[in-house]
């Protein structure tokens, strides 16, 4: 035994003993792990990760943009590894490379340095200059060096005291001008990814979104999506005849195609001379858009100081949810006289018959990004899957209410966990008796300790190819995942089977 | 040419002549260095100790980013491959965040039984003022295991100071165990991470030459054997940057000398292995690695006769962490008829660019700490069929069209010892030998380009 007394564990959210008997009539698969002890003090095996990841992400989905991080290189060179497992591909986040020094007189030095030395490098169209941390403990006060930093920057770079960043060769002319910086604060202590995201977005249309008459262009603010995501967001707004910006659009800047050159920055991106017009746009919708409370959001700023009128819809995955985002576009004048996107929902519609029965009672746990959560456990719901636990490192303390208004089916016993960690995941998970976990790769553990199968959705994948072109939204990502889903539960049962069935 | 900034002009050579390269630097601001920091370090070198606690106190990213993210394989306990973190938050940041860590210590150490705690700062604990020893002493003393605070605080410097606090935190617990058992043909393996199982694979020759192994540090390591690593005869001293300094302290306070080795490529495997016979002065165990080098390389020949004439010519970059490893694998490259054009690393030292220079063909770039844009100038520019590196240099390979061998702490392949270079044989051959680089936009041009120097 201990020579000590463990401490009280920490009070979680929606965790009473009630929950915990969601699974009591449920045949125990493995040894169980009692969830009360799961969870306490400290965090183990996080789900969620960390501000300035979500705001580089964002950053890296604008129009020539280069994220840059105000902090040690570490947080750069460690997101930047996390994000490429994901995506794939290469992606350049400058930083100022605190040193010790830095800390303690303050690091506006290396932030001028820094953001000097990427102009030079990458002559991007924007730099998106996200805090870390530490920039935040020691209270930088970036705007202001950004602000210094703009005044100063009259002479050409090349004869500035600071300026070290002139390339040897190779450029005949170095353009002087700084280009746009927006900074934004994302101390890792304050929030998640996703709320990094959405401060990101929010900084960039406080900087550059400019008032004026109204346009016939929609904002659309899509949430942390896959680039095949993107894409047919994109799609599905042309096909219905509308204009609109898609704000981030990383679609072909982290899946871009092979090259024999390295771009110097990546393709596409939202054009920066849209971001401009967004103040002036007829309407915008976020998708998601589950935030910490506090955290500033693209779709609110733009409704308060522009009157842009503001919606805010789920992720449209699964039948419902695709509708009520398309019902949307039909109310701002969108037809699809192509009738391509009503052949798409008859095909879900016919393939969710045909699969229903292997998904008829089946248990999933669904953990991730709140927003996709939401979006899964709806569609999960509507196909018969009985979600049994929904878990988030999310900490917008609206999960539960949010999951239950767009899931009719959701069971009264589901067992909600916000703000969790993986430790609390795995132990519900192990309680719940689940025919499958839908989420990103780090369930992987669980999956396998429990001898269940993951479905991989989301971010990040980081044992699988292709995360990036992962589908989830429209009934064509629906479409896609339902397949996923049903086969995964067939090839379970085939697998498992003496007879080994060569017939569904 | 390739673009490089001017504050890192110094830091590239390609005139393959004497070199005095600049290095052993901080990363230029806004450079886009393939670095990390000190904590990086910090936790490379200590992660693998399997029955330890690895707290990261700080808030989460710097836990989530390491969870589980080496190939550093147990034979035993796993508690090395769960992330802990303090997970702080606003109201520590400014309230103080040692009532936390304390709180977090009991609980996880009561949770999981570990043999020691590694506490881990980060950046924020550096400069909220945190005494994080007195946290450490309180608790081992109310648990009675080691906790051992390692000041790994990113802003202290670079990947190699994190390697710096990692050797203080080990040389803190070796001399704390019982030497018993120990025989004067023992040794203890520094600076092997047991990637892939590579340890298993030194542990095994260095037994059949009758080599007693004491401890691992830190591959598979165990906190026991750390603590009595004081009573072995002689430190091996693998990927030198990271545990040198460690060899240096143990050296001075236990009298222990230390070699310097690589288990890559049949050349250094087998150097590593008579150095060890050597110093023991024993013939007969002299005449057993003889023969247990003939034995190996015998088995592994026929593999590297059936792929090296599709290697043949070829021309690799290499792109490494260490420069140790990067002078290894340009001998093995040698081996396989792949002649290297571009060598560096991110933590070198001037010494360890003059031997790789003088170990590489005249012309051959040499850089310190780069950059992806760099990298890929060089790749153009040189006309890479070869690409060695880590995680973040795969996709700039990868999208230039170039083919790729993983030399990182995430291989699911040993690469280490003779059986380590047939596998490395495989995987590059394996790589460029693809058909798929027929389609890359680079090979639907003019075959070789100019490479301007």
């Amino acid at each position: 035994m201990s020579p000590f007394t463990p401490p009280a564990p920490r009070a979680v959210p929606f965790r009473t003993a009630d929950d915990l008997r969601v699974a009591a009539g449920a045949r125990p698969v493995v040894e169980t792990r009692p969830v009360e002890e799961a969870r306490a003090i400290s965090t183990t095996n996080a789900c969620r990760m960390c501000m300035p990841l979500g705001a580089c992400l964002a950053f890296a989905g604008l129009e020539g943009t280069v994220p840059f991080l105000h902090g040690g290189q570490g947080c750069a060179t460690y997101i930047r590894r996390y994000l490429i497992s994901h995506f794939n591909e290469p992606l350049d986040i400058g930083s100022s490379s605190f040193g010790e020094a830095s800390t303690v007189f303050g690091g506006e030095a290396d932030l001028h340095q820094g953001i000097r030395n990427v102009v030079a490098s990458y002559r991007p169209a924007l730099v998106g200059v996200a805090t870390t941390c530490l920039a935040e403990t020691i209270g930088e006060d970036v705007p202001r060096m950004l602000g210094r930093l703009r005044a100063g920057a009259t002479d050409p770079v090349a004869t500035h005291p600071a300026a070290t960043g002139a390339p040897v060769t190779g450029a005949a002319t170095i353009d002087t001008a700084l280009p746009p910086l927006v900074a934004v604060s994302t101390p890792s202590y304050a929030g998640t990814h996703a709320d990094g995201y959405q401060a990101a977005v929010a900084a960039v249309l406080q900087a550059l979104a400019e008032p004026g008459p109204t346009t016939n262009d929609l904002v659309l603010l899509p949430g942390m999506v896959s680039c095949a995501d993107l894409r047919h967001l994109r799609e599905l707004v042309a096909v219905h005849g509308l204009e609109a910006t898609v704000l981030p659009d990383y679609a072909d800047s982290l899946d871009a195609p092979a090259s024999a050159e390295y771009h110097r920055l990546r393709p596409g991106g939202t054009p920066l001379s849209e971001v401009v017009r967004c103040g002036r746009a007829r309407a915008a919708l976020t998708l998601g858009g589950l935030v910490s409370p506090g955290t500033p959001s693209g779709g609110e700023l733009l409704a308060g100081r522009f009157r842009v009128p503001h919606h805010a819809l789920p992720l449209p995955v699964g039948l419902r949810l695709t509708d009520a985002f398309l019902d949307l576009l039909g109310e701002w004048g969108g037809r699809d006289p192509s009738g391509a996107v009503a052949a798409e929902r008859g095909r879900l519609v016919d393939a969710y018959v045909d699969g229903h029965k292997y998904l008829a009672g089946r248990r999933a746990v669904v953990f991730g990004d709140e927003d996709l959560v939401v979006a899964l456990t709806a569609f999960l719901g509507e196909v018969g899957v009985k979600v049994v636990v929904c878990a988030s490192g999310g900490r917008s303390g609206r999960l539960r209410r949010t999951l239950a208004e767009h899931t009719p089916e959701l069971p009264a016993d589901v067992l909600v966990l916000e703000d969790a960690d993986f430790a609390q995941i795995d132990a519900a998970a192990g309680e719940a008796a689940p025919d499958l976990l839908v989420g990103h790769s780090k369930g992987y553990p669980t999956a396998r300790r429990l001898g269940v199968p993951l479905v991989r959705v989301g971010l990040p994948v980081h044992d699988r190819l292709g995360g990036q072109r992962l589908m989830h939204l429209g009934y064509r990502g629906t479409q896609q995942l339902f397949d996923r889903i049903v086969n995964t539960v067939i090839e379970r049962a085939q697998d498992s089977s003496p007879v080994g069935y060569a017939y569904m | 040419m390739a673009e490089v900034l001017r504050a890192r002009r110094g830091q590239v050579d390609r005139s393959g002549g004497v070199l005095d390269l600049e290095c052993e630097r901080p990363s230029v601001a806004g450079s886009v260095s393939q670095r990390a920091c000190t904590f990086c370090g910090s936790r490379v070198v200590l992660y693998p100790i399997a029955d330890a606690l690895h707290l990261v106190h700080g808030p989460v990213g710097c836990a989530v980013y390491t969870w589980d993210i080496r190939g550093a394989l147990s034979s035993g306990p796993q508690l090395h491959r769960l992330s802990f973190s303090t997970d702080l938050r606003e109201k520590h940041v400014v309230f103080g965040s040692e009532r936390v860590l304390e709180a977090s210590l009991l609980e996880l150490i009561a949770r999981h039984r570990p043999a020691a705690a590694f506490v881990y700062a980060t950046c924020i604990v550096g400069v909220i003022g945190d005494d994080v020893e007195a946290v450490c002493r309180t608790v081992a003393a109310r648990t009675g295991i080691p906790v051992v605070p390692v000041r790994s605080e990113g802003f202290r410097g670079t990947k190699k100071d994190g390697y710096q606090a990692a050797c203080d935190a080990l040389a803190g617990l070796v001399g704390t165990g019982s030497t018993e058992g120990i025989g004067p043909h023992s040794v203890n393996l520094l600076g092997d991470f047991n990637l892939a199982g590579e340890i298993w694979i030194i542990r095994g020759y260095l037994e059949r030459m009758g080599v007693q192994i004491v401890a691992n540090l830190t591959g598979d390591g165990r906190v026991a054997d750390v603590r009595r690593a004081h009573g072995a005869a002689l430190n091996l001293v693998q990927c030198s940057g990271s545990t040198t300094a460690l060899a240096k302290v143990l050296q001075e306070r236990y009298g222990q000398p230390y070699r310097r080795v690589s288990y890559f490529g049949f050349e250094d495997m087998a150097a590593a292995l008579y150095e060890v016979a050597e110093h023991f002065g024993d013939a007969e165990m002299l005449r057993r690695t003889r023969e247990l080098v003939a034995e190996e390389i015998g088995a592994v020949l026929p593999v590297l006769r059936e792929l090296r004439p599709d290697l043949e010519g070829r021309r690799a970059a290499i792109y490494v962490g260490g420069a140790f490893k990067a002078m290894s694998l340009v001998k093995a490259l040698r081996l396989l008829g792949v002649r290297t054009v571009l060598v560096g690393s991110q933590t070198g030292n001037a010494e360890d660019y003059r031997h790789l220079a003088a170990l590489c063909d005249p012309g051959t770039v040499v850089v310190d700490d780069s950059n992806p844009r760099e990298l890929a100038a060089f790749l153009a520019e040189e006309d890479v069929d070869l690409f060695i590196g880590g995680v973040k240099e795969r996709p700039i390979a990868y999208k230039l069209g170039v083919a790729f061998c993983d030399h990182n702490h995430e291989r699911k392949v040993p690469l280490e010892g003779f059986v380590g270079m047939a596998n490395f044989a495989r995987e590059v051959h394996a790589s460029v030998t693809s058909p798929v680089w027929s389609f890359v936009p680079r090979r639907q041009r003019p075959q070789r380009r100019e490479a301007v120097a």
